[in-house]
Order: structure tokens, then C-alpha cells, then sequence
């Protein structure tokens, strides 16, 4: 989890990762390969990606969109069918239903299934998501989050996930990665972080507590 | 004027297939010139000043006066129809380059870094993203220079190209309103005609690719 404000380096940071940006000085590596090793259609199409404004084709329907990387790389008409209908159903939406929509038809939470499964779609090994859930309201995102949680679970990929959310990064990071004007603070387990003493964590952790007290008190 | 338009239909036949010919070719030039320089000025923003600028003054001249003023060159004041032809095409050529860029400019950013970060090619974002969702801005800036050519064709007969301006300016000198309108509502009509089908390619267009 990449975790701190506005400005602070996150998205950047994913960028760099499948070579949206490019180092301007340092090195980045993908599976211990410097990415200037890499064709760059390869790295990408290595990588999932998942954004705040998803970013679906709106020419494309569901099924076409998430297929685009299968038909890049070529595979088999019946591969591909398979696949779809397998990773649809991963992010909840039912094949019949929703494969010959286009984005216009479907909700805000539902694009952003698409976009996530569009993602997976090839099976990558690393998935970048850039506040992925961050346009939601309130009750879809946890949703979606709590789903994300249990895939995750079964998918085990490597995630790099930016968030501004504190609450997002403690239930789903395996680490959180602390940034703050362009430089990484820290690295922390979820239970490191909530005990720690530093005092750019403890900010953010009384801004978490601050909101939930408006709660307890209201109870 | 029924009796006269029957009387000369061999004739009005003729001109308009003139007149087709040369708005089809100026058109289809502008069109196979305006969309890789629209294009090119997505890739290159530097030279939309230069480009579009340029086109602009083009633009500003009278069609009358650049008829003329294209008539002492060598290789084009040769032929009226092949003057008349690089005319047109470079009027038609600003809706043309301008609603390319402009099409393809309206493609959302997240669009554009999404197919990116999926993996396509510079070639494949062309051509899966920006150009059909483009389309529509496209084809409307096409309309738009049709009927102008058209029009600005009746006009390309003052330097001898033919087409039905011949019915309207021989008209003006008789003082014939028959004569006029021998060249005039065919040319309405073919522009109404035009517009009608390049605007049913546009909806075809939109409906696929929303």
C-alpha cells in the first residue's frame, strides 16, 4: 500500500512502475529486471491496471474491453471466452447480463468491477490500482473492498495499491509504504503502523481515531 | 421553368456530373491530406499554430480571388479543372485537419493512459481508440467542407472549370432567372443530399462506437 497525501509521490510512483513516467535518476526493476531490460508493451501487458476513473474504452462493450490484453497477446478465441466469463465472475458481475453492455450502462461501482477485471484479465503477475475505489459511495466501496480482500486472498498477486485512506491501507495491505512530499517515509506492517510512535504515522492515526469518535459518540 | 429544365436536362446532367467530380476529388484530397495533418498535430502541438494559422488565411481569402490568383501559376493555371480541384481542396482542408485535432484531443485522459497501460502501441491507440471515437467530430467536420465545396464550386466556372456555376454565371450575364436556377437548385440539392448522407455515415458512426 502506498499510503500519504495529495502530492506526495503515490500515483508517480505507479506510474514509474510500467513505465508511464520515466526515472529521471534511480533505477526500477520488474521481477529483478531493470525496465529499460523490458519491451515496454511486454512490462505493461505484464501488469494490471487499475484506476480511479477506470478508464473503460466507451466504444468497447464489457466483454470487448476486458479482452483487449487476451487479444493482444493473441490467445485462442476459446481461451479467451473462458476467460471472460471466469473473470467476470470473480468481480461479481453476471456474464449474461453484462457482457454486451457498454460503460454508459453501468454504474459507478460496476465500471469499476469491469475496469478491475479487466485487469486481471490476462492474468498478470503484478497489479497496480491507483485509488481504485476512491470515486465510490460509501457502501459500494466497502463492498467492493471487502470482495477485493477475499480475491486477493485467492490470487495472491503481487499489489501495489495507492490509497490516501488510512482504514483502506490497515485492511488490505500486507505492508504500508508511508510517502510524504515525494520521499518514502517508511515501510510498516498494518500492525507496525498502528504502534508506532513516529510522528507523521500517529497524524494519520488520529485523524482515523477523530473520525471514528464522531461515530462512538453519536452511538 | 419546369418546360426550360426539361428542354436542357442533357445539359444540367452534364454540368452537375462536373460539379460532382469536382467536389468529390477536392474532397476526398482534403480528406486524405486534413487527417494525418490532424493527426500529426495531436503528436505534435508545437505546429498546430503554423498549421492551423496557415490554413486560416487560406481560408480568408475570396474564392473568386484565389481562382485568380492560382491562375498565372505554371503547372496549375494550365488546366481550369485542375486549378479548380487544388482551390477547393484547400478550403476544404481547415474543418477538415481542425476537427480531426480536435476529435481526437476530446479522447479522456484515462482513456488514453488506460490503453496505454494495457499495453497497446502508439499505432494501436490510433486506431482502436482515438480514431473511432473520433469518428463522429470527424465526419461532421467532413459535412462541413462538402457543402462548402459545393457551394464555392459554382464559382470554380468563372475560370472555365465547368460544373452548374456555368448555368448561373451565363444567367447573370442574360439576365435570366431560368438560367439561374438551372444551376442553382441543382447545387442546393446536391448539397442537401450530401450533408443528408455524410450525417447518416456520422449516426452510423456514433451508433457503434457511442
Amino acid at each position: 500500500m502506498l499510503l500519504g497525501p495529495s502530492g506526495s509521490g503515490k500515483t508517480t510512483t505507479l506510474k514509474l512502475i510500467n513505465g508511464l513516467l520515466r526515472v529521471s535518476e534511480g533505477r526500477v526493476a520488474v521481477d529483478g529486471r531493470d525496465i529499460s531490460d523490458w519491451e515496454i508493451t511486454r512490462l505493461r501487458r505484464h501488469i494490471g491496471y487499475a484506476i480511479q476513473d477506470v478508464g473503460l474504452f466507451p466504444h468497447y462493450t464489457v466483454e470487448k474491453n476486458v479482452t483487449l490484453v487476451p487479444r493482444l497477446e493473441r490467445w485462442e478465441e476459446t481461451r479467451i471466452r473462458r476467460r471472460v466469463q471466469e473473470v467476470l465472475q470473480m468481480v461479481g458481475l453476471p456474464v449474461e447480463e453484462f457482457a454486451q453492455r457498454y460503460p454508459d450502462e453501468l454504474s459507478g461501482g460496476q465500471r469499476q468491477r469491469v475496469g478491475l477485471a479487466r485487469a486481471l484479465a490476462a492474468d498478470p503477475p503484478i497489479l497496480l490500482m491507483d485509488e481504485p475505489f476512491g470515486a465510490l459511495d460509501p457502501l459500494t466501496r466497502a463492498e467492493l473492498q471487502r470482495e477485493f480482500k477475499q480475491l486477493q486472498q485467492r490470487l495472491r498477486k503481487t499489489v501495489v495499491f495507492v490509497t490516501h485512506d488510512v482504514g483502506e491501507a490497515l485492511l488490505l495491505g500486507d505492508r504500508i509504504a508511508l510517502m510524504e512530499s515525494g520521499r518514502l517515509h517508511g515501510v510498516y506492517t498494518p500492525q507496525e503502523f498502528v504502534d508506532s510512535r513516529d510522528p507523521l504515522v500517529q497524524r494519520y492515526l488520529e485523524a482515523f481515531r477523530a473520525a471514528q469518535q464522531v461515530f462512538e459518540t453519536r452511538r | 421553368m419546369l418546360e426550360f429544365f426539361v428542354a436542357h436536362k442533357r445539359e444540367i446532367a452534364t454540368l452537375t456530373g462536373e460539379h460532382l467530380w469536382l467536389v468529390g476529388i477536392s474532397v476526398i484530397l482534403a480528406v486524405a491530406i486534413g487527417m494525418p495533418l490532424g493527426i500529426l498535430l495531436t503528436r505534435r502541438p508545437g505546429w498546430k499554430t503554423v498549421v492551423l494559422g496557415s490554413n486560416s488565411v487560406v481560408q480568408t481569402i475570396p474564392g473568386l480571388a484565389l481562382f485568380g490568383l492560382l491562375l498565372p501559376l505554371p503547372w496549375l493555371g494550365a488546366r481550369a479543372d485542375r486549378l479548380a480541384i487544388v482551390a477547393l481542396t484547400l478550403y476544404a482542408l481547415l474543418p477538415i485537419i481542425q476537427n480531426t485535432y480536435v476529435g481526437i484531443s476530446e479522447v479522456a485522459a484515462p482513456v488514453r493512459e488506460a490503453a496505454l497501460a494495457m499495453g497497446l502501441t502508439n499505432r494501436q491507440l490510433l486506431w482502436q481508440v482515438e480514431l473511432p471515437l473520433a469518428a463522429n467530430t470527424i465526419v461532421a467536420g467532413v459535412r462541413v467542407a462538402t457543402v462548402f465545396a459545393i457551394g464555392l464550386a459554382t464559382i470554380a466556372a468563372a475560370i472555365g472549370a465547368g460544373g452548374l456555376g456555368e448555368f448561373i454565371f451565363r444567367g447573370l450575364a442574360m439576365v435570366n432567372n431560368n438560367v439561374i436556377l438551372a444551376g442553382a437548385i441543382p447545387a442546393a440539392l446536391m448539397a442537401l443530399i450530401a450533408d443528408g448522407l455524410l450525417a447518416l455515415l456520422q449516426h452510423k458512426l456514433t451508433r457503434v462506437h457511442r
